[in-house]
């Protein structure tokens, strides 16, 4: 038998479950994802650093984990919040159970927590800040200690998930070869998905990874055919550098900006961002691209949005738009080959209905190559 | 895109007749479909056979049309009509089969009518498996191996060529009749010349095996600018081999990774629009192999589905509402999300709790039939439940399936070699099986080898399994809180154990059984420690944003700690009733369809929903069926999805605190609370439980009739089997034996002597136990009649009176039935109509009351009184113009008939309606399709027409009975009818007809001058009359069974005629009716004419 385990919400809100995966504490801002399937992804999604994450989903875990399916080395979610742990991996392709594989990663985890009751506390008061522990017995002793705990607006979190070096992403042998054929694509890691890494390398790019602190120069110097601006975690006006590097880039060379790339993107342009209440994390957001009107089911991970119209100088203009709440999904610079999208085209986990956005890019890319 | 202008009258097709594989579902999805396309403006044209469905009240579509759903009769409609648009999609394979013809005959082209939704080369891309193969191998998807053939000896090539096993399935018909599954050549010529036969197309596919790969089903839209949204994914318990309708059903899909779950959406959305349905909703059956992940693409229905209703159910999203919105021209964007109104149609629903989906058989009704499970639908119902957890929804379900089981229970020991016989063939007692395996101590990997049922699941119930025997062996503490209270440490442990077994879905009654205790302490100990049901939302999206419309399931769940004041005043109103206090009604339905609960309960609770809420009263539903009316959200103004049982409903009681709960109009399953209810307190509005109990207990029953001088046949009760020996010799035989408290003459029999009587009388106890066992004396020949009267209290007005055409002796639920009655004269009505006031007033009945007499020898005998809803009660309605079940609610809440303007019984004179019953028997080859006093038709449909015949025809016609024009008629009947017979002989031969008969009919017929060729019985040698049948050299048979226990060869002759589509008919005044249908018939052509014009006639009738 496991033994029990406290998660405290900063509002004194107190679930009590099972402990499940590693022993421990864990504090972190708390969010909860809406997707029911794509457990794994989630854990291992750079952009969950500093986050306790909660499936709304109740059994989780029932298809073990694999080593095909992470987004990085390593889960960053600092905490998992769940209803029911499966007491089985029923998959073809599992190599190992779900709890083994928190406690081999030492992420600390609940089971048994009412999530409906958790999801529509943060739905109606926004998100907050939590604790986790298996080791606490005392609920209030806990809530103090998660009062303590530092808030994640204003933080840079980049720094924690950015690779150490540049590296380049082995080729994909069946890519979709005349396509992206050669493209050099530099990706910026503010905590890139591995998805993206792949969709780019599928279509026959040549893609390197950067560190986030990677100068303009040192990126104009590797002579990119474009940018990718990656996702990440956190608050992005705490990434000053990450916007200032990007301003120098903007005018040299094509860009896609991806969820936190979007919104650095965003500040780049003069912008500015702001936090939503409970956040996007999910993949069935509709999101509508304003010239075709055509809907994409998207998936979406994020707490900060860009306000489209505080960019100056009209420049930039919105080109998709989340339909269930109206916030900026998606723009473009009018006159140069910059596009950005506040969702996930990569998916992973979630629907593939944007993924021809990374073609898009290419075709933006290549277009400018042979133009010049 | 906004919706088209230059559509202004659509043409909507109803599915028929509730069969296998075809039944409430779509009256759901056309129900829909009406009111979304009626707020819009369009002039609706409605055609469906069945008037038990809410489609067909004459308010939902501007032209209601209840006549047979044939390319002839919609032809003539469409000549009436002139609409501009045909929407074949809601109603079910019926429609899509009956759009291809009228399509074919270019009727469609001829009277300039659009086919919407789905064009007819997306209807064949999906229907033809040839073109379907074509179709997915262009777009790079795989389906199993698979070749057709139109002659038995293509099909045995195919075979050699895949190997055994093989798939059999037969284009164009369904839910799969026909189909099966070969393991030999032996079996393979059977199944697959059975397909052959009943192909429209005569054309079957043969494929590979994919039998024990994992079973998914995707549920996607489409809108015409190309947006696809995947709505549901539901995961089949059951593997591939059983029928997705005979599956429990998960959703959402459980074991998929999201990488392989991305695949199959993006095979769905492939699909979808490689078959190119324009708009709307279709289903998309994958099968997965367990091992490998290969993925196939196993069939797509271009329309709204049995699967579409449950998916819908299951998350929120209405597919049918929003598929006929698309089919008009709107975009998924433009429509707003039902449930949270702020938010688009475009998404995909999200949800954080799991649905299981249980079906409901009726093997108890059909002995000799085959229980196996397989391609081929036949269960007739289902129940859907939904929990927080797997374990807590799929003991909801099982204690929803009405069963008598109180939640997943095995029902004893059984020996594990026995079980691992019986676990290797699919069955409906399989999951129960399963739970004796697991306590038994088979390994999980035995059990998957033997069920290829996902481990996931199996551990799950393991999981089961293994906490029932930690809450089994707490007996004894849990029974020491019953006496002594127990210390405050005894009482946490033991509200922590009871938390954890409701956690689990465990029932209180299951419970109760469990720790030898009863189940109102169980109750108690719950309101005692706080053990409350949490009600939650279904709404779309996993709370992410707020719900405006309540649509609730219960879950028990650990309670969230407050630790500040602060935080408990937030979490007090997490999730409180939505809607502000008003006078609020409960109104429980009957759970899953089952043969003798169906449809026609459903459509009277969902009359009474909108009769109260006409009134401004607040109507909280209470009900499990997935596929009905009742659980659509937008009926009633709060939908509890629940297993209608005494604790399920309490809890809701104790919730809601309405001021009445509605027993009388769900059938049998809500009447059976009405006990346990009124005992804790609950209002139940209506007739008075004296009243009730007057009607039920025969003893009192029987005084009362003495009382008002009415007649009934000599009867008696006994509690065993000798004592009913004594009770029939004192009645008389025949005599008629039946069980206490069931529904449907379930286990009712005539017997003839008494050792038929003791076998039959055993039956009835093991149906009712504890419960005496009714024998009434048999009527024989009797004419049956059923009454149906809506009262206040004080004022009575009869609703319809009905004749059976059949005689005595067959179930009112098979019987067909004419309104207003055609041979009875009028001092035989009057004495009835006087019979049932005089009941009614003595009863004191407000709301419905249905009364069953025979008249034999102008004398009228009561047989029955129910103080409830009956199965005829729509029919009624329809027939005279008068929404009964809406007036009986405003009568049970208060408002007088006077008030409400019905205080004369309606006059029809100049139509007649007729009834007829529509049974399952070419699902179960080899039953014998004789009728008798237990029901055995799923359905019914309605004829009308200005006089009996073609009324009668019509109702023949969409029951499916096609009676001939021409040919040869066999005739065979037994000694008693042979006078009879030579009447119905002597107009056949009129009207053209060749004569064939066994030697003695035949001779009988010759003494009295028609001609009449003499053919071999079955054991007579060859040639035979199985022979022409199967020859097609008969066009229609005469065939009255010989006894109560038919001889073998009759029932071979009866059985081959069904499964061959051939009219059988079983009964004298059946073949009575059927000449008069088929003089129709040659006499006009068929014409049809709305509801609407009808009910005007009887307006005017009324008014001059």
């Amino acid at each position: 038998m496991s033994g029990q385990a406290w998660l405290v919400l900063e509002d004194g809100a107190a679930f009590r479950g099972r402990a499940i995966g590693a022993e421990g504490e864990a504090f972190g801002e708390v969010v909860f994802n809406t997707a029911m399937t794509g457990y794994q992804e989630v854990l291992t999604d750079p952009s969950y650093k500093g986050q306790l994450v909660c499936m709304t989903y109740p059994h989780i875990g029932n298809y073990g984990v694999n080593e095909e399916d992470v987004e990085s080395r390593r889960p960053w979610v600092e905490g998992f919040i769940i209803r029911e742990l499966s007491p089985i991996a029923s998959n073809f392709r599992s190599q190992e159970s779900l709890d083994a594989y928190l406690k081999r990663h030492r992420v600390v985890a609940i089971d048994g927590v009412d999530t409906r009751a958790l999801t529509l506390t943060l739905r109606r008061q926004g998100s907050m800040k939590g604790g986790l522990s298996t080791t606490e017995p005392d609920p209030q002793r806990l809530l103090s200690r998660v009062r303590a705990s530092p808030d994640i607006v204003g933080v840079d979190l980049v720094t924690q998930v950015t690779c150490e070096a540049p590296y380049e992403w082995p080729p994909t042998a069946q890519g979709t070869g005349d396509r992206g054929q050669g493209t050099k694509i530099t990706v910026m890691d503010f905590g890139v998905k591995r998805n993206i890494l792949r969709e780019l390398a599928a279509l026959g790019c040549r893609v390197s990874i950067v560190p986030a602190a990677t100068s303009a120069k040192e990126i104009l110097a590797r002579q990119p055919d474009g940018v990718v601006l990656s996702n990440g975690p956190g608050d992005p006006a705490a990434v000053t550098y990450a916007v200032a590097t990007i301003r120098q880039l903007i005018g040299r060379v094509p860009m896609l900006g991806i969820c936190l790339g979007h919104q650095l993107l965003g500040l780049a342009f003069g912008g500015q961002t702001f936090k939503l209440t409970f956040g996007h994390h999910g993949g069935n957001h509709p999101v509508q691209d304003l010239a075709t009107r055509k809907v994409a089911i998207t998936t979406q991970n994020h707490n900060f949005a860009v306000r489209v119209d505080s960019i100056p100088g009209g420049q930039v203009e919105l080109t998709h738009r989340n339909l269930n709440d109206q916030t900026v999904e998606g723009m473009r610079h009018k006159t140069l080959p910059i596009f950005s999208l506040q969702y996930h085209p990569e998916a992973a986990p979630g629907p593939h209905d944007a993924r021809y956005l990374f073609g898009r890019f290419l075709d933006l890319v290549r277009g400018q190559t042979a133009d010049a | 895109m906004p919706k088209r202008d230059d559509l202004h009258k659509i043409l909507i097709i109803g599915s028929g007749p509730i069969v296998i594989s075809q039944a409430c579902e779509f009256d759901y999805s056309g129900t829909q479909a009406c009111k979304a396309l009626k707020e819009e403006g369009y002039a609706i044209v409605l055609i469906n056979s069945n008037p038990a469905t809410i489609m067909t009240d004459p308010e939902l579509a501007d032209r209601t049309y209840i006549e047979p759903i044939t390319a002839e009769a919609i032809e003539r409609i469409i000549e009436a009509e002139r609409p501009d648009a045909l929407l074949p999609t809601l109603g079910g394979q019926t429609a899509l089969n009956v759009t291809v013809q009228l399509a074919e005959r270019g009727v469609l082209e001829r009277f300039g009518v659009e086919l919407i939704g789905a064009k007819l080369e997306a209807i064949k891309r999906a229907e033809d498996r040839a073109l379907f193969k074509q179709t997915m191998t262009s777009v790079g998807l795989e389906i199993p191996k698979a070749g057709y053939a139109r002659t038995l000896e293509e099909a045995r090539a195919l075979a050699q060529a895949f190997g055994f096993p093989v798939v059999v399935r037969p284009s164009f018909t369904l839910g799969g009749t026909g189909g099966g599954v070969a393991y030999n050549a032996e079996e393979f010529d059977r199944v697959a010349g059975h397909g052959l036969a009943l192909s429209m197309v005569h054309q079957i596919s043969v494929e590979e095996s994919v039998i024990g790969w994992k079973e998914f089903e995707l549920e996607v839209m489409r809108d015409r600018a190309d947006n696809v949204v995947v709505v549901c994914s539901i995961e089949n318990v059951d593997p591939m081999g059983v029928h997705t309708g005979d599956s429990i059903t998960v959703a959402p899909a459980q074991t998929l990774t999201d990488r392989e779950y991305q695949e199959m959406r993006d095979a769905a959305i492939t699909v979808i629009r490689a078959i190119g349905v324009e708009t709307g909703g279709s289903n998309i059956q994958f099968a997965v192999h367990p091992e490998s992940g290969r993925l196939l693409v196993i069939e797509m229905n271009p329309r709204v589905s049995r699967s579409s209703a449950l998916a819908s159910k299951a998350t929120g999203f209405p597919i049918a509402k929003i598929a006929a919105k698309l089919a008009v021209g709107y975009t998924l964007d433009e429509l707003p999300n039902d449930i949270t109104k702020q938010t688009p149609a475009c998404f995909e629903p999200t949800i954080d709790y799991v649905v299981v989906k249980v079906p409901r058989f009726a093997f108890e009704k059909f002995p000799g039939a085959d229980p196996t499970l397989g391609i081929q639908m036949k269960s007739v119902g289902e129940t859907m439940a939904i929990g927080r957890t797997f374990a807590e929804a799929l003991q909801k379900g099982m204690r929803g399936l009405e069963v008598k089981k109180d939640g997943w229970d095995a029902g004893g020991a059984w020996p594990l070699d026995l079980l691992r016989e019986r676990l290797a063939v699919p069955s409906a007692e399989r999951m129960f099986l399963l739970k004796a395996a697991l306590a038994g101590g088979l390994s999980l990997e035995e059990l998957y080898q033997l069920t290829k049922i996902d481990r996931w699941f199996l551990r799950q119930l393991y999981q089961l399994v293994v906490e029932e025997e930690t809450l089994a062996a707490a007996a004894e503490p849990m029974r020491a809180c019953e006496n002594a209270a127990p210390s405050p440490e005894a009482a946490a442990k033991a509200a922590q154990t009871l938390r954890l077994a409701k956690q689990l879905g465990y029932s209180d009654r299951q419970l109760a059984k469990l720790w030898g205790v009863d189940e109102a302490t169980i109750r108690r100990w719950r309101a005692q420690w706080n053990v409350r049901p949490s009600y939650y939302l279904v709404d779309t999206c996993a709370a992410e944003f707020e719900a405006k419309t309540p649509y609730y399931y219960s879950t028990y769940e650990t309670p969230v700690v407050a630790l500040t004041a602060k935080q408990e005043a937030g979490s007090r109103k997490l999730e409180k009733p939505l809607q502000p206090p008003a006078k609020k009604v409960v109104s429980l339905g009957g759970g899953p369809n089952r043969i003798g609960q169906g449809i026609e309960f459903d459509y009277c609770c969902v009359h009474a929903a909108f009769a109260l809420r006409g009134l401004g009263v607040q109507v909280i539903m209470v009900n499990s069926n997935p596929e009905t009316v009742s659980t659509d959200y937008d009926t009633s103004d709060t939908l509890y999805f629940e297993p209608v049982t005494l604790e399920d409903v309490l809890n809701i009681v104790d919730r809601e605190r309405p001021d009445g709960v509605i027993v009388q109009f769900g059938g049998q399953t809500p009447l059976n609370l009405a006990v346990g209810l009124a005992k804790a307190g609950v209002p139940i509005l209506g007739t008075s439980a004296e009243g009730v109990d007057a009607a039920e207990n025969r003893e009192k029953f029987k005084r009362l009739l003495e009382e008002l001088g009415l007649q009934q046949p000599p009867s008696g009760t006994a509690m065993a089997v000798d004592d009913a020996a004594l009770t029939a010799r004192a009645v008389g035989y025949p005599c008629l034996v039946r069980p206490s408290y069931v529904l449907g003459g379930r286990a009712m029999e005539i017997v003839y002597d008494e050792k038929q009587l003791r076998r039959f009388a055993q039956i009835a106890f093991e149906a009712s136990p504890g419960f005496p066992v009714l024998i009434d004396k048999f009527l024989e020949d009797a004419i049956e009649v059923d009454v149906d009267l809506v009262g206040d209290g004080e004022t009575f007005v009869i609703g319809g009176i009905l004749e059976h055409i059949e005689e005595a002796g067959i179930h009112s639920g098979d019987s067909a039935m004419v309104l207003p009655p055609h041979t009875l004269g009028d001092e035989v009505l009057d004495a009835i109509r006087e019979a049932t006031i005089r009941l009614a007033k003595a009863l004191k009945i407000v709301g419905l009351m249905n009364v069953q007499y025979a008249v034999k020898d102008d004398i009228v005998y009561v047989l029955e009184v129910n103080p409830r809803a009956s199965r005829t009660v729509p029919f009624v309605s329809k027939a005279i113009g008068v929404p009964l079940a809406k007036i009986a609610t405003r009568a049970m809440f208060g408002l007088s008939l006077r008030e409400q303007g019905f205080t004369r019984e309606v006059a029809v004179e100049s139509y007649c309606a007729v009834k007829e019953s529509v049974f399952p028997f070419t699902r179960f080859p080899g039953v014998d399709i004789i009728l008798g006093p237990e029901m055995k038709s799923t359905g019914e449909v309605m004829g009308l027409d200005a006089a009996f015949g073609p009324a009668f025809l019509k109702s023949q016609l969409a029951a499916g009975q096609l009676l001939p024009k021409s040919g040869t008629v066999f005739v065979s009947v037994k000694n008693e009818d042979k006078r009879f017979i030579t009447l119905v002989a002597q107009q056949l031969q009129q009207l053209g007809f060749e004569l064939v008969a066994t030697h003695g009919t035949a001779k009988a017929l010759q003494r009295l001058g028609v001609r009449a060729t003499p053919v071999k019985k079955i054991h007579e040698g060859r040639p035979n009359v199985l022979d022409l049948i199967t020859d097609g050299q008969i066009q229609l048979v005469i065939n009255t069974p010989s006894g109560r226990l038919p001889r073998a060869d009759e029932v071979r002759i009866r059985s081959a005629a069904a499964a061959l589509g051939i009219p059988c008919i079983t009964t004298i005044a059946g073949a009575q009716a059927s000449v008069s249908g088929i003089a129709a018939l040659l006499q006009r052509p068929l014409t049809v004419k709305p509801l609407q014009e009808y009910h005007a006639a009887l307006r005017r009738q009324v008014g001059g």
